[in-house]
């Protein structure tokens, strides 16, 4: 039992990528879902644009992704300066900014994923829904969204495992503070680099596989109830 | 590529005929407003949905017509009873004027109520799908090839729904079709559509006595089609007979009440022409009759256009004209094998009226 006993260290690193995580997602879904059904269902100027920066984060460096989140966000940053001066907002050195780097690196999984549910969904049945005198607005809510359902929640697993998994952008953004940015994979590292260390890194990533199993089959398993609800 | 205007009135049941890709979805889609038409008008009862020149086009949800597509189109996150009110919930309830108890009845689908459309046949799936769109009250009805994905059994189960539709339910409806037998059997007035344009459009008496219909459908559709008055029945032979200026039109016993008007197909291969009255024959219905004219079909067939009183259409073997020695202005005799009576209730309005 005491080797599988967690140092506070651990638990702290645990803890604090839960959370971060769980941040990182909910902030990510309402624009997610919206840029998903954006680029599934409408055509525009500069489509092609959106859909790229959307997938930057997939082909970027992690380091170069945390980078320009330092730029634009960071204390003397672009954005992250008015921010502070007008709302007192800042993601420097704390849990908010690694939920962004989190959710960054996440976002283009999520959109996919719930993309590609998307334009799996009839049109013709929106179209019926728009005869039936629902507007484009309540088609959506009522058609679209639940139909898109299994993918919404598969993109949000997803999305959530590699949120856990984030290191280049987190630790480049908000460096390795304890508690505040030092989630599983910084702690991991931490302890990697430290003599004595491989105990707490061995089951750091006991933790770390377990966390992402159970959330591929949590995701597959709940999908598919929901698929073959959906279809009746 | 639609190019196409019609004006139908005082017509329960519109019918858009043609071939596939004729054009007949795009313009049902476009009085939906699922498609906007790069230029013209739609108009409804004085009320003007669309209008390229003074920039009017009612969006889609907001137009309160019914929609009833080919492919029934329930939702199948929904039960068969959440998909029947969906509409029903966004109409307001003062401009409701259709029950629910009422319209579940009538379309006899109060069984299916708790159910999933993926469990239902395609025949209760196209009921339903009609039950919905009614629910929303709708100013008219849109009908789209609704029989066309159902075998020959649910076809002939659903068609007498739409017909008592049509019939109990005052909404004017616009119905698409390829096949001939349910414009006949529910239409009032037809609009043929070939390439995009409207090739001819009237009642549906007008319109069959067309022979160019021939090549519109592809199918030997030649047949007149009249309105003819139900004088009396026998029911110990199980006939019914309906009156023309020239006698008796006998078919097999209808459940009408006599003096009602029916529509009567005969199709122009149930007729034969004898130069003599046959002595002894099956054949019930045989006239002395005028030949007007006659005309080629294809190579080896005659169309022979007979007056019995009404007109009617015979299709004979080329070889036979000549056998007999066939001429206009001749007088023969007019065998009917036999005379389809349709669906479509006339309530008393007829194009060809000479009784």
């Amino acid at each position: 039992m005491g080797f599988l006993e967690l140092s506070p260290f651990e638990t702290e690193a645990l803890r604090l990528s839960l959370w971060v995580s769980v941040w990182a997602v909910a902030g990510s879904l309402p624009p997610g879902i919206f840029l998903a059904w954006l680029l599934a269902r409408k055509r525009f100027l500069g489509k092609f644009i959106l859909d790229g920066l959307v997938h930057l984060p997939l082909v970027l460096p992690p380091v170069v992704m945390g980078y320009i989140l330092l730029v634009l966000l960071g204390r003397k940053g672009v954005l992250g300066a008015w921010l502070y001066d007008v709302f007192g907002i800042t993601f420097a050195f704390n849990w908010k900014g690694a939920a962004v780097a989190s959710a960054v690196m996440a976002f283009p999984l999520l959109v996919r994923a719930v993309r590609l549910s998307v334009e799996g969904v009839d049109q013709g049945l929106e179209a019926a829904a728009r005869t039936l005198g629902a507007s484009p607005a309540r088609v959506f809510f009522t058609i679209t969204l639940p139909l898109t359902l299994p993918g919404v929640l598969t993109g949000t697993v997803l999305a959530f495992a590699r949120s856990l998994s984030e290191f280049g952008a987190t630790i480049t953004f908000v460096s390795n503070i304890p508690g505040e940015t030092r989630t599983l994979p910084l702690a991991l590292y931490t302890l990697t680099q430290v003599p004595g260390g491989e105990e707490g890194a061995f089951r750091l990533c006991v933790i770390s596989v377990i966390l992402a199993m159970t959330a591929l089959i949590a995701s597959e398993l709940l999908s598919r109830r929901l698929a073959s609800k959906i279809r009746g | 590529m639609v190019d196409a205007s019609f004006v139908s009135q005082g017509s329960r049941v519109t019918a858009l005929f043609g071939r596939s890709g004729a054009g007949k979805t795009s313009i049902i889609n476009m009085v939906a407003g699922l498609v906007r038409p790069d230029e013209g008008r739609i108009v409804l009862n004085d009320k003007t949905y669309f209008d390229s020149q003074r920039g009017v086009d009612i969006s889609t949800e907001k137009r309160r017509f019914g929609y009833i597509f080919q492919d029934g189109r329930l939702f199948p996150h929904l039960s068969i009873e959440s998909n029947l009110i969906y509409g029903m919930r966004l109409a307001p309830p003062s401009e409701r004027y259709l029950k629910f108890d009422q319209v579940v009845e009538l379309l006899g689908i109060t069984h299916l109520l708790d159910r999933r459309p993926s469990k239902l046949s395609g025949g209760e799936k196209q009921r339903v799908a009609i039950g919905r769109a009614l629910l929303t009250s709708p100013d008219l009805l849109l009908m789209d090839e609704p029989l066309a994905s159902l075998d020959g059994a649910r076809r002939a189960e659903l068609m007498p729904f739409i017909a008592r539709l049509s019939r109990e339910v005052l909404i004017p409806i616009l119905y698409v079709s390829h096949s001939f037998d349910e414009i006949l059997n529910l239409a009032d007035t037809v609009v043929i559509l070939d390439g995009g344009k409207v090739a001819g459009s009237g009642s549906v008496e007008e319109i069959t006595g067309r022979y160019d219909l021939e090549t519109l459908t592809g199918r030997v559709e030649t047949g007149a089609v009249l309105c003819l008055e139900v004088k009396h029945h026998d029911v110990a032979s199980a006939l019914t007979f309906l009156g023309f200026p020239g006698g008796l039109l006998r078919v097999p016993l209808l459940e009408i009440p006599v003096g009602s008007i029916v529509r009567v197909h005969i199709h122009g291969r149930d007729v034969a022409i004898a130069l003599e009255k046959p002595p002894r024959t099956t054949i019930l219905n045989v006239f002395p009759a005028r030949i007007e004219q006659i005309q080629e079909s294809d190579g080896s067939t005659n169309i022979v256009n007979l007056d019995i009183g009404f007109p009617i259409v015979a299709r004979i073997t080329s070889y036979a004209r000549a056998e007999l020695g066939l001429m206009p202005n001749q007088r023969v005799f007019a065998l009917i094998k036999k005379a389809s009576v349709s669906l479509a209730n006339l309530n008393g309005k007829c194009a060809i009226a000479d009784l």
